[in-house]
């Protein structure tokens, strides 16, 4: 078990130091350079090779590379090439708390929704109870996220003016203005996910029912209730635990473009606003941060997986 | 001569019975039919648009944002441009490039993964080292970024959008070449002295079908999303072509005066990727593939 948890967090690290070099290559490989767009041609040639000087990009590519390597190692991610210059890393480290509440909310919303969705769909299986959750978790598998965000902003915020249409609190704002912030944003990226966990939970525990246990609990004089909370959600939980991964990828992709919607200033603006300003050091820094984040919760997933499934070996 | 045609019976008759599971998961499934009706009305919109769109979608009038009425039957956007006209011409951006990205990596994914699969060694550590590299980041991460790196434009999203959904084809081609490699058929065709080449492809590849189909219909609906949500971001087809995105990332400003530039476009992109998400549940059953079940 101990090999196999050491085995996984040292692959986990050589996938984020392929990562980080895939992110570095794949930006030089962009013909014409990043100076050029800055300039949007209109600049002078000394002001393009004080640039060019400023950033570095007069050096070879390798060398480039083992600095930003190097850099890296060390938490430096370089400067944006906009305004004031700021550091890439306080850049994401303003924006990480954001996202994170956002994904944290979302993440609890799709579980609220989706565990007492699934036990009822499987349960009454194939009853008008049934088919409503299919449907809705049709609906929410269906519906861009950033559509549902359109739309909860014309009802909640446009409307009835129950919640803010914009922007973000932080938490020491008080704890009620940082969650009436969130609580559209995180609505429309855990739905999605909540229809994806829903479906999943219905199908495995419909599986766990018809198992010879269960009947072995209902022959004792189990009650419906014990014999399903107790005895087959449990196992009908680690097949949900292994598409969380995947439910995690829709969570920050989620995050990407949601926060764009609700102009919260969090990883996914960040790394959408660089994009559409060619900052590249900020598009590096807002991606590795991201895919660390995603190879980080693939990480949990496996050795959670590990820890709870007895019947899962590692040698 | 007789062999031949003995052969080719078997083919057409792997093909028929593919078609025909495919057929009657449809057929048997209210909501596959349901799907394919959706589908096909959308087909037949992308196809017609010329002929079905009341106005030219990026003509502008004084008419700015008019409620739905029987002039503008889904009412008019900030520049007095006709809702319904830019929606009917965003059905063929958005199919065009839902199909071709899927058509794009699933050729090249299950090439990658049935030679990485059927050689092993060191071109399976190769190409699966790639895979895993890509397996790192989500999907729509990776469009994010190509697009990024390559520029906005239809040829680049379509570029960006197919290499992210490379890995999933690769990985379930390659897992079904490693099951049937083994069956003594495969054996029997090398002993006969077949190519590796016809092998993968004439041997293993028609048997891998079912789970590469169900991959298709998952990939599509995530595809034309994905495409979406890109335009919505700004990094779309073109500031002059209407899609469903940008349609919506335009009107987002508006939403609280004129609330059918917020809710008709992504209607429409709810719809079709309903329809498809309904047919590719029934040829899921089909297939009967539990575990991809998301």
């Amino acid at each position: 078990m101990f090999g196999y948890i050491t085995r996984r967090i040292l692959g986990a690290l050589l996938v984020m130091i392929a990562v980080s070099t895939l992110v570095f290559f794949m930006l030089r490989l962009v013909p014409g350079d990043p100076i050029a767009a800055m300039l949007a041609d209109a600049g002078s040639d000394e002001a393009r090779e004080a640039l060019t000087k400023k950033f570095g990009f007069d050096q070879p590519v390798i060398i480039q590379y083992f600095k930003w390597i190097w850099n890296l190692l060390q938490g430096d991610l370089g400067a944006s090439l906009y305004g004031s210059n700021q550091k890439v890393t306080s850049i994401l480290a303003e924006a990480l708390p954001r996202t994170l509440s956002l994904a944290c909310l979302s993440f609890f919303i799709a579980i609220a929704i989706a565990l007492p969705a699934g036990i009822i769909s499987a349960v009454k299986k194939n009853t008008t109870a049934d088919h409503t959750v299919s449907i809705f978790a049709f609906l929410g598998l269906s519906m861009p996220d950033f559509w549902l965000a359109i739309l909860l902003i014309i009802v909640f915020a446009a409307n009835l003016q129950w919640l803010p249409a914009i922007g973000y609190a932080p938490l020491s704002s008080g704890f009620w203005e940082w969650l009436r912030h969130l609580i559209l944003p995180s609505i429309a990226i855990g739905t999605g996910f909540s229809a994806i966990i829903a479906r999943m939970l219905r199908s495995s525990l419909l599986g766990e029912l018809k198992s010879d246990y269960m009947r072995t609990a209902a022959a004792k004089g189990l009650s419906d209730t014990s014999m399903v909370v107790v005895h087959a959600l449990p196992n009908a939980m680690l097949p949900v635990i292994t598409v969380l991964g995947i439910a995690i990828a829709l969570l920050f992709s989620g995050a990407v473009v949601v926060e764009n919607v609700f102009s919260i200033k969090g990883l996914g603006r960040v790394l959408i606003q660089g994009i559409l300003n060619r900052d590249y050091p900020v598009v590096q820094g807002a991606v590795l941060l991201i895919s660390a984040f995603f190879v980080f919760a693939n990480l949990i997933v496996d050795l959670l997986y590990a820890v709870i499934d007895p019947r899962v070996r590692y040698d | 001569m007789p062999h031949l045609s003995a052969k080719n019976d078997e083919h057409s008759s792997a093909n028929y019975s593919l078609m025909s599971r495919i057929y009657d998961a449809i057929r048997t499934n209210l909501k596959a039919k349901v799907g394919l009706i959706i589908l096909t009305i959308f087909l037949l919109v992308a196809i017609f648009a010329s002929l079905l769109a009341p106005y030219d979608p990026n003509e502008m009038s004084l008419d700015m944002m008019s409620e739905p009425s029987f002039q503008h039957l889904l009412g008019t956007d900030d520049l007095g441009r006709d809702l319904l006209s830019r929606i009917i011409w965003g059905t063929q951006v958005s199919l065009f490039v839902g199909f071709i990205t899927v058509a794009i990596s699933m050729i090249v994914g299950v090439f990658l993964g049935v030679w990485a699969g059927y050689y092993g060694g060191w071109i399976d550590m190769i190409i699966m080292r790639y895979i895993d590299l890509q397996w790192a980041f989500p999907n729509f991460i990776i469009a994010v970024y190509l697009v990024a790196v390559f520029g906005t434009g239809l040829l680049n999203i379509i570029i960006a959008i197919s290499l992210a959904f490379l890995d999933d084809f690769a990985r379930v081609a390659r897992s079904m070449v490693l099951t049937i490699k083994e069956q003594p058929y495969i054996e029997a065709a090398r002993v006969q002295g077949t190519s590796d080449f016809r092998i993968m492809f004439k041997h293993i590849l028609p048997n891998s079908v079912g789970p590469i189909i169900v991959q298709a219909s998952v990939s599509i609906s995530y595809a034309i999303l994905g495409e979406a949500s890109l335009s919505f971001l700004g990094l779309g087809v073109s500031a002059n072509t209407p899609t469903w995105g940008l349609i919506l990332a335009d009107g987002r400003s508006f939403i609280s005066q004129a609330w059918w530039l917020g809710v008709f476009p992504g209607l429409a992109i709810m719809l079709i990727v309903l329809s498809i998400n309904f047919i590719g549940d029934a040829v899921r059953d089909a297939f009967d593939i539990r575990h991809t079940e998301i």
